[in-house]
């Protein structure tokens, strides 16, 4: 790890109460929800992490109660000192809920707008929380692991007939 | 005669978006939809509009959604790489590039010279088809039609390039993780010769219709200003940052596939308005060109593909001989390479901004998480700053610098 | 024989009715810029300069669906989408057709999930399918010759059985 990093790693461990992991040569440092939007705005003004490079978010469908089950994870990129650093809040619980980041950076508003719209974790101080890239009257969260591809069976030649007589076909 | 039948917008959806004005009925809000010439692709635009004046620009996306991210998590690794190609359908090989190279960071793969100085030139010649387009589509709305029609001549010579090496025009999958598909036909080198000794002369054609001319200047110049600090807040990256004077461009900052070993230069203005976008733009096809011709004379002879079998399936003419490349083979077409349970983000340069993958394995045959973190995301959420106070014919030439794709927005 | 015979060189033809509109239909039909994805670049190379479509009657591309004959569905049609297509298709006025572009437009293409209209036949009727992904711009000249030999065999429907 960069001396720089392993100085930030340090300040986040005590402050925050983080734990980190490296794999390879990238630093991954997890911070509970409710001190994300501290950690973003140390990270930003103090240490020029001035680029929210991604956020996004994953699912992993637990097999315990204990586990969470959303990571949100945000990507920030130092321009000046040349660092990257990777932060992972686990949403725990039922309620899906995170305080935004939109207050300290403002790509944040879409990332998060997607985020809530493909997996339904909810951030507490939204500005606009509307659904962005699916209809407004869609149902559900299609990025979670308990929601269907969507597939729909290919027509070959041994079922062509089958699979004709169901497809809603529009005639004029 | 009652108007009733015209539907109107209604405010209610926007509400907390729109100025007072709008609520009031002072202003009008106006539907630029998604079916547009000049929204390069289908972006919706919800305009509140004072006569001619936008006052609120509300970008509506997700017309072109089309779930590639969940779609990716029930393929093997090598198949979904086909889906990565239809992202940002300017630069089917920069995706290519930046999916290999995660899947090569994750699973710990390296790539022999010759593949790396092949994934430079194609990836630079990409580079220079994609800025190419983008010239002909921004002078085909601010109405420099003969542009449109050089840029697409230029074009197809590159796509008889990509052709001849993978068999397709556009969607090419030609990386493969560990190298390149297959090596390069003879021809090649005297295909991409001609073309470079030919590029030089027809930019300086188009430099010369555009650059210096009056009409161009008065619809470009101190149109939609970028400050440096408004940029960075809002994740914009790529020749729309560099021309507000950010000198960030992760070929430099952060080399890959071997970009260190070639001199070039990194074009920066520092105004931030589309008349600098479009500087920024022109200069890199040139220095793109020099990229590609320093790495043809420097092109090592060698392998094209890794030699780990775990991960490379074995050339065809093995089988016959050998029984572990046909154990292999079989393998890795009937399940794919396990991948360790583990995530890592890895992101390159592509002619918008930064392309980046975040790619989760756990173990098995198929990735559990892609996400593209897509540079003309983050660039169009910057558009409602920059347009206020403007025309509606400004907001098409600010629209057209931005460079959005709405494949990368809608993923 | 009959009256070609008698009128000689003064340059008439005879013909049917059909034949005169079909061929009027044919030589100059608009079609409707409905790119959205990928296909639509090579729509776009198919007008440029080198697979010229101008040669066909099809010089310009015409945004408003009010002025134009062909709706050339390029690219993939999403769930948020197929409504503004079905719109989009009511208010083209009479004769008009449809050429699906593409394998997302034909079929669903490669996206088999939640987000994509499986088949842009789901939505409007189609005349012509160009496989293709994306198709060249030779196929797509090839799907808009095929289209013209459908045309041209068209008959009048008589309004008062229709």
């Amino acid at each position: 790890m960069d001396t720089k990093l392993e100085q930030i790693v340090k300040v986040l461990q005590e402050k925050a109460g983080a734990t980190c992991e490296e794999f390879r040569d990238e630093v991954h440092v997890f911070i509970p929800a409710g001190q994300i939007v501290d950690v973003l705005t140390f990270l930003c003004d103090e240490h020029q992490f001035s680029l929210l490079s991604a956020m996004t978010a994953v699912d992993y469908l637990p097999q315990d109660a204990t586990q969470p089950r959303f990571h949100v994870i945000y990507q920030l990129t130092s321009l000046v000192q040349n660092l990257s650093i990777q932060l992972r809040v686990p949403v725990r619980g039922d309620q899906f809920k995170v305080p935004t980041a939109t207050s300290v950076f403002e790509s944040a508003n879409w990332r998060e707008r997607e985020i809530s719209d493909m997996f339904g974790i909810e951030f507490e101080g939204h500005p606009d929380p509307r659904r962005i890239l699916l209809p407004d009257d869609w149902e559900g969260h299609p990025l979670r692991k308990d929601y269907p591809l969507g597939y729909e069976e290919p027509q070959f030649t041994f079922n062509f007939e089958e699979i004709d007589v169901r497809k809603p076909y529009v005639k004029e | 005669m009652s108007l009733d039948h015209l539907q109107e917008i209604p405010v209610g959806p926007y509400k907390h978006l729109v100025s007072e004005r709008a609520i009031h009925g002072e202003t009008m809000i106006l539907n630029m939809g998604p079916q547009h010439p000049s929204t390069h692709g289908v972006l919706r635009l919800v305009l509140e509009l004072d006569g001619e004046v936008v006052i609120n620009c509300i970008p509506e996306i997700g017309y072109l959604h089309t779930g590639i991210e969940k779609n990716m998590e029930a393929k093997t690794y090598l198949k979904a790489e086909v889906m990565t190609d239809r992202l940002d359908y300017m630069n089917n090989m920069g995706n290519n590039l930046a999916y290999v190279m995660a899947v090569e960071k994750l699973v710990g793969l390296d790539v022999p010279p010759r593949a790396q100085a092949l994934r430079v030139i194609l990836t630079e010649l990409q580079r220079i088809a994609s800025h190419l387009v983008w010239l002909g589509t921004t002078a085909l709305d601010l109405a420099a039609m003969s542009v449109f029609l050089y840029c697409f001549r230029e074009r197809e010579i590159i796509l008889d390039i990509f052709e001849m090496v993978s068999g397709q025009r556009m969607m090419v999958t030609y990386f493969r993780p560990g190298g390149v598909w297959r090596d390069v036909p003879v021809e090649f080198e005297s295909a991409v010769r001609d073309f470079i000794k030919l590029l030089p002369k027809r930019l300086d054609e188009y430099e010369a219709l555009l650059t210096r001319n009056p009409l161009w200047l008065d619809r470009t110049v101190g149109i939609g200003k970028l400050e440096a600090a408004t940029a960075l807040q809002y994740g914009v990256t790529g020749p729309t940052l560099r021309a507000s004077g950010v000198d960030w461009d992760l070929r430099k900052a952060r080399p890959y596939t071997g970009y260190e070993n070639y001199e070039f230069d990194v074009p920066v203005e520092t105004k931030g308005d589309t008349y600098a976008r479009y500087l920024v733009r022109v200069r890199e096809l040139r220095e793109s060109l020099k990229i590609v011709e320093q790495a043809l004379n420097k092109l090592p002879m060698g392998p094209v593909r890794s030699d780990d079998r775990k991960f490379v399936p074995p050339p065809r003419s093995e089988l016959g001989t050998s029984m572990e490349a046909l154990i292999h083979h079989f393998k890795l077409w009937t399940e794919g390479f396990p991948a360790p349970k583990n995530s890592i983000y890895s992101a390159v340069e592509s002619p918008r901004g930064e392309l980046g993958v975040y790619l989760e394995g756990d173990g098995g045959p198929k990735p559990y998480r892609v996400h593209w973190r897509t540079p003309s995301f983050d660039n169009l959420s910057v558009l409602p700053k920059i347009v206020k106070g403007h025309l509606v014919a400004d907001l098409v030439a600010i629209l057209a610098s931005i460079d959005i794709v709405l494949g990368d927005i809608d993923r | 024989m009959g009256v070609e015979e008698k009128l000689g060189d003064m340059g008439v033809v005879t013909t049917t009715l059909e034949t005169a509109v079909n061929w009027a239909r044919t030589n100059a039909m608009w079609p409707m810029l409905f790119g959205l994805a990928c296909c639509a670049i090579e729509m776009m190379a198919a007008q440029a300069s080198n697979y010229d479509m101008s040669r066909f009657g099809m010089e310009l591309m015409r945004p408003s669906p009010r002025q134009s004959d062909l709706m050339i569905v390029a690219g993939r049609v999403s769930r948020k989408m197929a409504p503004v297509l079905r719109r989009l298709y009511d208010q083209m006025p009479e004769p008009k057709w449809v050429i699906a572009m593409g394998d997302c437009a034909s079929c669903g293409g490669v996206f088999n999930n939640y987000a994509i209209v499986q088949g842009v036949d789901e939505v409007v009727p189609v005349d012509v399918y160009v496989a293709g992904c994306p198709p060249r711009p030779e196929a797509l000249i090839h799907g808009v010759v095929t289209l013209f030999e459908k045309v041209k065999g068209e008959k009048f429907k008589d309004p008062a059985k229709a």
